[in-house]
């Protein structure tokens, strides 16, 4: 079993992403973790999943999933064969800000992007080993909130989507 | 302008005859009702058949497409007559049967608020259709009806479901209808690839031992006479899936049997004697191979497969057809060497021979007194046409009448394959019916499976659908307990059925039906039945314990069938 980012190129069409998580149920595996949003061109959606399984399942699942009508395209990466990035939001009582605080948000690379009366938002960018140990730090600091987001990948490979949508 | 407009409901209704169907089935509802309110205007067009349950109305729809190699269409009420499609969808959809299914919805907008009959259709529907789409205006509905055609037709053909909301049928909007001819996230199949060609042709021009498997991909590719070119030049002999049945002549000399669970015992055994393997147009289901850990290991697997996502799905190939196989069978045609393996073929005849003495003697010329359905079957072939139709339900009637019936022509063969949906039969030899009146449709069910949809007999009499109904009763689910008596130390657990008087249901449908129970009274019985006007009903009372064989049991390996 191997960690793999599948790329989901797709319409912009209702339901289109419940038909694809049903491949993965029917075979009870398990999405560790999926964005949807648009693409760079209009009316076509990029779906990316990470997914932790063999590279024999993934082929089929790549398969299956192109067969769906609405699918424009899928293709699957190794992590190697992708640049990502996963996004992750930790909510801080102000109460808890001191100096020490300070440097790891520093020496972590994490920024503050709201400052309210009660609490701060911190957000930091990069793989789920950086987020996590973050989040175990910051459980240290009474954490009132944590949000992560799935991973957004683009891959190596020098092969635009253009080439599918035509 | 105004007088330009029509209802949704007219829209839906000339957008089916602008797609030349010519004979739906369905059952009206609440959501429907305009759509049939449309229907009534139509009459002369197109034909709707009432039938008495909505899955009886998709069944049939099969039956039609399944023969008639057109689209079938249902429609049914939002709610509970769209739920009692659902069955016949995941039939359709795992053995490829191209149906439009149309289904009334809630007005737009109540969706999401439990309205009366409301589902989720799109919900429910999405694992088993090809493709579905909600229409919740009237300018959506003819583009959807469009599309839905070219998507259930095309490629790897399938079940696709249109769910329109009531507003969209009671609206007005213009109609112009606009066929679909592709879009941009969906390719039927994939150019043939010449590289492919030469692999394959050079593998079977080196094979000393080589076997084709064919499938349905064959029917649905309209390949029969592609598949017939190339074992009339290449020699080799030829084995048929459950549903591949048909797509070549029995009595081809290159044809061997039939393969699987209860296919032939030549056919299943050498799978695992070829040295080259040649698929065209199945999908290695698990009935076909049995233990996949065993499963011709020694042979180089050639695969001519139109969907891609059936190669290397559970047996691995050493070469891939992808494309339509009418174009890949004529292009292997013409790379192979005219050979004869007669040594190799010698091998499938002596195991059939041994076959026929093990097994084919008992269940067609039976001495003991009780009937077999094996000399049922072999009587219907001494009086059928070479055409006719054969409709069978689910379990031991269908394994043998599909070994037994001599199949001589392309689509003749309308079974249950993948899903293995008891009930069935009954309304799909309806569906086959409704589409030419002048071909034999014989209809093969069981006392279990005739049970599960015994109310469409009053869509026959009211069709007059001079379908003939041939119920094989032996008073059990008899595969189940067939299994119970191998595998459960005969517990028959739930198997045993008390059966109504069959002859006076059908009767009282308006039905000629006679009661057979003595072999003597047989084969007028059957000759009678096949020369009515008219629908038939024929029940055989049957051995109440036979067992079909040759049977490769769950999972043993092919090379395990048992003739005993």
């Amino acid at each position: 079993m191997k960690r793999y980012t599948i790329f989901v190129i797709t319409e912009n069409f209702i339901g289109i992403l419940n038909r694809i998580t049903i491949i993965f149920t029917r075979r009870g595996i398990n999405i560790n973790a999926l964005t949807a949003s648009e693409s760079r061109l209009e009316g076509i959606h990029r779906i990316t999943i990470e997914v932790t399984a063999t590279e024999e399942t993934v082929i089929q699942l790549v398969n299956q999933i192109e067969k769906i009508i609405d699918v424009i395209k899928a293709f699957y990466h190794e992590d190697e064969g992708v640049v990502y990035q996963e996004l992750a939001l930790y909510k801080i009582p102000v109460s808890k800000l001191d100096g020490g605080l300070e440097k790891i948000i520093r020496q972590h690379g994490a920024r503050i992007i709201s400052a309210e009366p009660e609490f701060v938002v911190l957000e930091l960018t990069g793989h789920k080993v950086q987020t996590q140990e973050l989040l175990e730090i910051l459980k240290e600091y009474g954490l009132l909130e944590f949000a992560r987001s799935g991973r957004v990948a683009v891959a190596k490979r020098m092969l635009t989507i253009d080439s599918f949508v035509k | 302008m105004k007088d330009q407009m029509i209802r949704g409901a007219d829209i839906v209704v000339r957008s089916l005859i602008a797609e030349q169907a010519e004979v739906i089935f369905g059952y009206p509802g609440g959501a429907i009702m305009p759509v049939y309110d449309a229907l009534h205007d139509y009459h002369d067009q197109l034909r709707h058949v009432l039938t008495r349950h909505e899955q009886g109305a998709i069944h049939a729809a099969q039956g039609y497409a399944r023969v008639s190699g057109k689209v079938g269409v249902c429609l049914a009420t939002s709610g509970p007559g769209a739920t009692n499609l659902i069955t016949g969808m995941a039939d359709a959809q795992i053995d490829s049967t191209p149906l439009v299914c149309i289904t009334g919805q809630v007005a737009a907008h109540l969706l999401g608020t439990d309205a009366f009959q409301e589902t989720d259709m799109i919900g429910i529907s999405m694992p088993c259709s090809k493709w579905n789409i909600q229409v919740r205006s009237v300018e959506e509905i003819a583009p959807a009806i469009a599309k839905a055609f070219y998507i259930a037709r095309s490629g790897r053909p399938g079940p696709v479901l249109i769910d329109i909301t009531k507003n969209a049928q009671v609206d007005f909007g213009e109609f112009n209808y606009v066929p679909c001819l592709g879009f941009r996230s969906y390719k039927t199949h994939n150019p043939i690839e010449t590289s492919a060609i030469a692999k394959a042709a050079d593998l079977i021009n080196s094979a000393e031992r080589p076997y084709v498997l064919f499938g349905q991909g064959v029917v649905l590719g309209k390949a029969e006479a592609e598949l017939k070119f190339f074992l009339d030049k290449s020699g080799i002999p030829a084995a048929c899936t459950l549903l591949g049945s048909g797509a070549l002549p029995q009595d081809h000399p290159n044809y061997v049997g039939k393969l699987g669970m209860h296919g032939n015992y030549a056919p299943n055994l050498l799978t695992n004697k070829c040295d080259v393997l040649i698929a065209v147009g199945m999908r290695f289901d698990d009935r076909v191979t049995g233990d996949l850990k065993r499963y011709a290991k020694q042979a180089r697997i050639v695969h001519l497969e139109l969907d891609p996502a059936e190669v290397n799905k559970t047996v691995k190939c050493e070469v891939a057809v992808l494309g339509d196989c009418r174009e890949s069978l004529a292009m292997l045609t013409a790379a192979v060497d005219a050979k004869k393996h007669d040594t190799w073929m010698k091998r499938f005849r002596d195991l059939e021979e041994e076959e026929t003495a093990a097994v084919m003697q008992h269940d067609l010329t039976p001495t003991k007194d009780g009937l077999t359905m094996g000399e049922v079957i072999n009587i219907v072939n001494q009086y059928k046409a070479d055409d006719a139709v054969l409709v069978t339900d689910v379990g031991q009637h269908q394994m043998i009448a599909w070994r037994y019936f001599n199949y001589k022509k392309t689509r003749t063969q309308v079974t249950s394959g993948g899903l293995g949906t008891m009930g069935f039969a009954l309304p799909a030899a309806l569906g086959a019916q409704l589409h030419d009146y002048s071909r034999q449709v014989i209809c093969v069910v069981g006392d279990g499976g005739i049970q599960m949809t015994i109310q469409e007999l009053g869509t026959i009499m009211q069709t007059k659908a001079p379908v003939k109904i041939v119920l094989l009763n032996n008073n059990y689910l008899g595969m189940v307990r067939q299994w119970q008596q191998m595998f459960f130390d005969k517990r028959y657990s739930f198997t045993e059925l008390d059966n109504p008087d069959f002859v006076k249901i059908a009767e009282a449908y308006n039905i000629k039906a006679q009661k057979v129970t003595e072999r003597g009274d047989l084969r007028e019985a059957v000759e009678d039945m096949l020369i009515h006007d008219g629908p038939f009903f024929l029940e055989v009372v049957v051995e109440k314990e036979d067992n079909v064989f040759p049977m490769i049991a769950t999972g043993c390996s092919v090379e395990e069938v048992r003739l005993s």
